[in-house]
């Protein structure tokens, strides 16, 4: 089958205007500014009030019943290198080489709109009660698009258990209905890390930024970042440094939500266009059952 | 010409050549390591890791291997909604590929996850199902379409069934035969429609992963992109595939068609291309193209390997030099696996602090499974009724 | 020197004693001042702030009559009583309790002695208090330790039965001791390992235990008639419920890293953590690491470099080698800090080479099997099949 020039060309100004055209017009699904829900809780970290003393991770495996990874310390210590399948919580340093240094506190974000719980397949993870992102291991096989899609990496892998599971900070939710608090935040000794309603702790953040002009990058870190989050940041170095992208307020699921819209539309293209392909099959039907000489074929 | 196609006839010749022999014992070894994954855990048997929680597994056995797979949904497009009912010939061998190819990806997924022992509530726990998850609407139509082209298989099986000895095979073959052929064309419009809504899924995996991809890849059309190469890599590997069976049977291959399959690849590939480039132009990308760091050199590879099939598959008299056709559909294999790869392990960037490079088990369980994919492919061309009949001595003009 | 006035009479009380020995009230107060500094916390007594109120509780008490009984000792446990000064070992036997059978310390002996035992037991039965000082073997009806002709299994028994208490002091009485350890030829055990008649026990374990810890008891016994809260091993919790290495001075070394690798190296004369030189300190509960010995801060194994083989603990001390590390029970972060960003994730070169060459295997062989279909349809013998 040839194909002339010019029909090589209809094609690829055909496309190539389609493309155009799918570019310049914008998504229908605009992304609505991410509301949090009204009893939405959050945690406020502040680094600038941070020690490091790291009873906060100490806190938080004793409230999560994981055992200490003891990293490179050849089971002296409790020294992961990074969030994994035994630490949902980790304070890391940053140092400047003239000396500037801080402290920052990683764990889940609690986004408002989060990637992972628009990725999870049978919704193991899930944004709940109080806005807290929580896993049900029951529902996960152990995929892990969660972890290609978090947009801060935190989703972490069990990869040395023959059951393997998720691991991730969900603010200790079994000691909230509890009316306790998360363990990092109930034994921080400075009040770097303090927990509270959102509205709440973002406008104590704002209140801090205000109140101390001087002391911190004028930014709360989580209040607009991937459309907003339920940790919030205050430091007096660059996020960036801290291993804290900038990124832009669009919540990670709005693209693949417009092109979910536009295409999938309540499953109305795929039934019709279904319908369509079933006539066409009908109308070859013998072709298709392969029973006799192809009375519908053609030459070309 | 002449363009007369015999019913399909199973073979019955020898099965375990020297070859197959080969690439049994690499099926094998495949298999052997494939328990050792599971008795040691993904941590120990795959270089996986929290930055790279996917790798080759998934890059190349689900979406290489499905795209790879894609022969059947290329022909079937081709013949059905195109009308080229000449191509029929070459639609079963290509069925059987494509659900090798498919079982093999839903089974590569199997040994992937970390809790596979749970994988049978996807289809069944409709109550659960996330219907913004796109990995769902993914394995959900994965699953579904293997389905679909083994019941576009089964009137083969049937049909040898028929003349079996054992006379209750033969009744139920009999039996079932006509209800097959009657639920064909709702099951083959299936096979039409879930190819069209997972391939372009695949594309949109990686759309979720945001600012984590890499410009030169992260765009909207990669749902588009995804769907354009995989068609063409369908027909790339239908050439391949008939080419080397014909070769190895002694049987002339057909040259016609096959010649038409090349000249069906270049408006696919002119499209995806089209897309590609336009994109990256109104994206701002074009000198990112150009950086030439490994992303740009990466991408610049995919557009030489593209554009040179196309430039072998230029005139009619190229395309009908079958060597020449099969170095083309090879290209053009390569040019859409490494777009693959470079979606999914390239583009995909958590970090500089993150690497990862697939160690050997992985490696060779994926040979492994290839091979067994082979294997298979030979013992049923040989059983059943796949490839069109065509004596070895017959000699057309 | 221990024959009591008040054997004849009702007992007397503490104060009326001190009076009787010519104790001015000053001394009194001060003498109830040093019993505060003594008595550990969580004893009842240290909840009143002031002397006078001490010296009221004290006033009223009676001095509580004790036997101590030795077996298998090495008379360690009653040497760190020597070692006091608040109530120094005087002021205690004279002044607080009735110290009426010690073979150390008693001026009789032979007949004399046995006499002194039993008229004890006979006179305070169901009051006086047993403290033991050595493990007891039970090998061939426990021949291998005798008092009196008799075995130590069979005057344990006697002797306890009409005590109020039995306080096992030294690991030995408390779980065997060293002459418990392997092979244990005499079967040597502590006093919990021989009496199963509901006596309350109190193990005081230590080679030898700080004498405040035996002290704190019995003060508390004297002055309330109550015995202080027991762990599960029967410890008084003042003294025995925390762990050496959440106390030990050298802590902060431990978290830094800076362990001393030999005896005499820098580290070790820096005062560094002797964690890698064996110190149980991380499985042993005592109070050592705060209430040092002989009244001397720092007089204790560890504060002079030497690492603590676990003395209280019966799995450890005379078992455990004395250089073999202990593991950490409660692991806790280190001194270092996680960077922002970690390496991760590990490229193998094999597997490197492996893919190269497969790949490279592939598109050669698809490069050869193109060459061979050519633009002829011939027939031919079959090739191998490289590629699908």
């Amino acid at each position: 089958m040839g194909i002339s020039r010019r029909d090589a060309l209809k094609v690829m100004v055909g496309a190539g205007g389609a493309t155009l055209a799918a570019a310049a017009t914008p998504g229908q699904a605009n992304a609505a500014a991410v509301v949090a829900r009204p009893d939405a809780v959050a945690m406020l970290y502040d680094a600038t009030r941070c020690i490091g003393c790291k009873a906060c991770m100490v806190a938080c495996s004793k409230a999560n019943h994981l055992e200490p990874d003891p990293g490179w310390s050849q089971g002296l210590y409790q020294a992961p290198a990074d969030l994994n399948g035994k630490t949902k919580n980790i304070i890391k340093l940053y140092q400047e080489p003239g000396g500037a240094y801080s402290f920052v506190k990683r764990q889940c974000m609690h986004c408002l709109d989060p990637a992972c719980t628009s990725a999870c397949m049978l919704g193991a993870l899930k944004k709940g009660d109080r806005g807290v992102v929580s896993y049900n291991p029951d529902l996960c096989i152990g995929c892990r698009y969660c972890t290609m899609v978090c947009p801060f990496n935190v989703p972490r892998f069990e990869w040395d258990s023959l059951a393997p599971k998720i691991v991730k900070c969900e603010f200790c939710k079994e000691r909230l209905a509890e009316g306790k608090l998360p363990g990092c935040c109930e034994v921080c000794p400075t009040g770097a890390v303090i927990f509270g309603k959102y509205t709440d702790l973002l406008a104590e953040a704002h209140w801090r930024l205000d109140a101390h002009p001087g002391r911190y990058v004028p930014k709360v870190y989580g209040e607009s970042e991937v459309g907003g989050t339920q940790v919030l940041y205050l430091a007096h170095v660059d996020f960036a440094k801290l291993g804290l992208p900038a990124y832009g307020p669009d919540p990670v699921p709005t693209a693949v939500r417009e092109v979910f819209q536009e295409i999938y539309q309540g499953l109305v293209p795929p039934i019709a266009l279904y319908a369509l392909l079933a006539a066409v099959m009908m109308r070859s039907r013998r072709l298709v059952t392969g029973e006799g000489p192809e009375q519908e074929a053609e030459e070309p | 010409m002449t363009t007369a196609h015999a019913q399909p006839e199973a073979i019955r010749g020898v099965v375990f050549t020297r070859s197959v022999r080969l690439l049994s014992a690499l099926a094998v070894i495949g298999g052997v390591l494939i328990v050792w994954r599971f008795l040691v855990g993904l941590g120990r048997a795959t270089a996986l890791t929290d930055g790279y929680p996917w790798g080759l597994w998934i890059a190349f056995d689900v979406v290489t291997g499905t795209a790879l797979g894609c022969g059947g949904y290329a022909v079937a497009l081709l013949v059905f909604v195109l009308n080229r009912g000449r191509y029929h010939p070459v639609l079963r061998p290509a069925l059987v590929t494509s659900a090798f190819g498919y079982s093999i990806a839903a089974f590569s997924v199997m040994i992937d996850v970390g809790r596979p022992w749970l994988a049978w509530k996807i289809p069944v726990f409709f109550w659960h199902w996330n219907l913004r998850s796109v990995l769902l609407e993914v394995a959900l139509c994965i699953m579904a379409y293997a389905l679909v082209l083994w019941i576009e298989l089964a009137p083969a099986f049937l049909e040898r069934a028929q003349t079996s000895s054992v006379s209750v095979i033969r009744r139920l073959a009999e039996a079932w035969l006509p209800v097959l052929r009657k639920a064909l064309p709702w099951v083959a419009a299936l096979g039409l429609l879930l190819p069209t809504m997972h391939q372009s899924g695949l594309g949109t995996l990686l759309l979720l992963s945001g600012p984590r991809l890499h410009p030169l890849w992260n765009t909207i059309m990669l749902p588009l992109l995804f769907l354009t190469s995989c068609i063409a890599m369908g027909f790339g590997m239908v050439v391949i595939e008939s080419a080397l069976s014909a070769r190895v049977l002694g049987r002339r291959p057909e040259i016609a068609m096959l010649a038409g399959l090349g000249g069906a690849m270049r408006p696919v590939v002119l499209v995806y291309l089209s897309i590609r480039i336009v994109d990256l132009i109104v994206r701002d990308q074009i000198n990112d193209l150009f950086a030439l760091d490994w992303f740009s050199v990466m991408s610049l590879i995919e557009f030489g390997l593209l554009f040179g099939a196309l430039a072998l598959l230029r005139e009619e008299r190229q395309r009908r030099d079958l060597g020449n056709l099969f170095r083309a559909s090879m290209l053009l294999l390569l040019g859409g696996a490494l777009y693959r790869f470079d979606v999914f392990l390239l583009a995909f960037q958590p970090g500089a602090n993150w690497a990862y490079f697939p160690n050997v088990a992985e490696i060779l369980i994926t040979v492994g499974l290839v091979a067994a994919e082979i294997v298979g492919y030979v013992i049923l061309i040989n059983l059943f009724p796949i490839l069109a009949g065509r004596p070895r001595s017959a000699v057309a003009r | 020197m221990l024959w009591n006035a008040e054997s004849a009479g009702r007992p007397e009380t503490i104060g009326e004693h001190l009076v009787r020995c010519g104790l001015s009230r000053r001394a009194f107060l001060s003498f109830c001042m040093r019993l505060s500094v003594a008595a550990p916390a969580g004893l009842a007594l240290t909840s009143r702030a002031r002397a006078a109120d001490i010296a009221r509780v004290v006033a009223k008490a009676r001095r509580p009559s004790v036997i101590w009984l030795h077996f298998q000792d090495c008379t360690g446990c009653t040497e760190t009583l020597l070692r006091t000064a608040n109530p120094d070992l005087a002021e205690l036997i004279l002044h607080l309790i009735s110290l009426d059978y010690h073979e150390t310390l008693m001026a009789a002996a032979g007949k004399d002695a046995e006499a002194a035992l039993n008229a004890a037991m006979m006179e305070n039965t169901g009051r006086y208090i047993l403290v033991v000082e050595g493990a007891i073997p039970r090998k061939a009806n426990g021949i291998y330790m005798k008092l009196a002709g008799r075995p130590a299994v069979d005057v344990l028994g006697d002797v306890s039965a009409r005590a109020a208490a039995v306080i096992a002091i030294g690991s030995c009485a408390s779980w065997g001791g060293i002459p418990s350890a392997d092979p244990n030829p005499t079967d040597a055990v502590g006093v919990d390992g021989i009496l199963s008649d509901g006596k309350p026990i109190i193990n005081i374990p230590g080679c030898p235990p700080n004498p405040y810890n035996l002290l704190g008891v019995v003060l508390q016994y004297a002055t309330s008639g109550k015995l202080p809260a027991l762990d599960a091993l029967k410890r008084p919790k003042f003294a025995y419920d925390r762990l050496i290495h959440d106390h030990c001075p050298r802590r902060a070394h431990f978290d830094a890293g800076r362990f001393a690798g030999a005896f005499g190296d820098s580290g070790h004369r820096q005062g560094w953590c002797l964690y890698k030189l064996g110190c149980k300190g991380p499985a042993t509960h005592a109070g050592c690491s705060t209430r040092h010995f002989n009244e001397v801060p720092d007089v204790w194994p560890i504060g002079i470099g030497a690492p603590c083989f676990g003395c209280t603990e019966r799995d450890m001390a005379f078992r455990m080698p004395y250089f073999q590390q202990v593991k950490i029970r409660d692991v806790t972060p280190p001194d270092t800090y996680a960077p922002i960003y970690t390496q991760q994730g590990h490229i193998s070169p094999v597997a490197t080479g492996v893919a190269g060459l497969i790949g490279g295997a592939l598109l050669g062989a698809g490069y050869m099997a193109s060459k061979r279909l050519g633009p002829r349809d011939d027939g031919g013998a079959g090739t191998k099949p490289t590629k699908e």
